[in-house]
């Protein structure tokens, strides 16, 4: 076919064929928080002592860092969902979230004695953290894969990860409220191995699903 | 309106706003103009003289991209980097599809393979010199049939002879030319 042909079809299309409904980023942004909950609500369930646990720093910190690291991600997630976005500037951002948490680390190490490191960082809570992030993780990455598939993201492998890495904080948030161990020592170590296996699955998926 | 590029492109952008508010001629002027810049783009990137690559399907892939995607540009934003990045990620992915399949433009493998049209079984000047070389009947018969492709009932009529006598002319003469130039 000539080029001039497909332009003239193209044209004659043009009010026709834009009419299909396209599920904003933002939207599917405000829903990842409900099947978040969801996912969370049925395989686990808040702890029994969560409202009392609200008083302390060490559990509010892990919603303040699973938090950061969802907006960050999701701000980093919609500039690579579109063509020519800046969003090397954005990634910067996934910094706050990586600062908050090494600071907690800090102030744990010196108000923690060195010979009970260990003990906060492994307890029986690592597999749980390793299976439920990715768990609860799983359908909110489904659904960001599904609105990132009607935009056009120039990098697919990296706009699956990023969105596996959003994933990964809407479900930290959750489990944060179910998971006994506080420690910034525990949430450093297992939380983040939990996200590679969000990153690494989202990376496939875009690979897989996320070509145009 | 100043031919200066800064200009152009904002041309451009107040194009492809009328365009996705709608307006199918200015649409239409955008993909043209699209086409140009794409095609310009593509032929300084790409490989464009190798085998297995075709420019102008780039352009039109690119195209169609850029229609099934026009949601992805909105107004306010300059066009030209949003084309030019989905024409750069269509141009990847064709230079990556055609890596993965061998493809062999026949025209480029001239060197390799030849015409046989081109090749000489039996020169003009040889076939010449062996008719010539035959007397009287003979020649005009194999003259007849063999160059110049009549048939026999024509050739016949032609010399008048009865078709038997022009058969075993032709046969005769064809003898005497393998006798003479080495091959029975």
């Amino acid at each position: 076919m000539q080029t001039d042909d497909l332009i003239a079809q193209l044209a004659e299309r043009n009010a026709r064929d834009g009419e299909s409904f396209v599920l904003p980023l933002w939207l599917a942004a405000l829903f990842a928080p409900v099947i978040g909950f969801a996912g969370f609500m049925a395989l686990l369930g808040p702890r029994p002592d969560f409202l009392a646990s609200l008083s302390t720093l060490r559990f509010d910190m892990k919603f303040v860092e699973a938090g950061l690291l969802a907006i960050a991600a999701l701000g980093l997630l919609a500039a690579l969902a579109r063509p020519a976005r800046p969003w090397r500037s954005r990634a910067r951002m996934l910094l706050v979230p990586a600062a908050v948490l090494s600071a907690a680390v800090m102030v744990e190490l010196v108000v923690v004695p060195a010979d009970l490191w260990g003990a906060q960082a492994f307890t029986a809570n690592a597999w749980t953290c390793l299976v439920a992030i990715p768990a609860i993780g799983a359908p909110v990455l489904a659904l960001f894969v599904v609105a990132l598939s009607q935009q056009a993201p120039t990098r697919p492998g990296l706009a699956g990860g990023v969105a596996g890495l959003a994933a990964a904080g809407v479900s930290a948030v959750f489990y944060a409220a179910h998971c006994p161990s506080d420690s910034p020592l525990f949430v450093a170590l297992w939380y983040p191995l939990a996200t590679l296996i969000l990153v690494a699955g989202g990376a496939v998926a875009g690979r897989m699903f996320l070509r145009w | 309106m100043a031919p200066a590029p800064s200009s152009k492109r904002q041309a451009l952008d107040a194009l492809m706003g009328r365009a996705v508010a709608g307006d199918e001629k200015a649409y239409r002027a955008f993909l043209t103009e699209a086409a140009i810049i794409v095609r310009r783009f593509a032929a300084g990137r790409m490989p464009h003289h190798s085998a297995g690559f075709d420019l102008e399907d780039l352009v039109q892939e690119v195209l169609l991209a850029v229609h099934t995607k026009r949601h992805t540009w909105r107004v306010g934003e300059p066009v030209t980097p949003w084309l030019l990045a989905i024409a750069r990620y269509k141009a990847i992915d064709a230079y990556r599809r055609r890596g993965k399949r061998v493809e062999i433009d026949i025209d480029a493998m001239g060197d390799v393979f030849e015409d046989p049209s081109a090749m000489p079984t039996a020169t003009g000047h040889d076939v010449g010199r062996a008719v010539a070389s035959l007397g009287g009947r003979q020649q005009a018969v194999v003259s007849a049939l063999s160059v110049e492709g009549k048939s026999i009932s024509q050739t016949a009529r032609d010399l008048d002879m009865s078709e038997g006598a022009v058969r075993v002319a032709f046969h005769r003469g064809l003898s005497t030319i393998a006798r003479k130039f080495g091959r029975t």
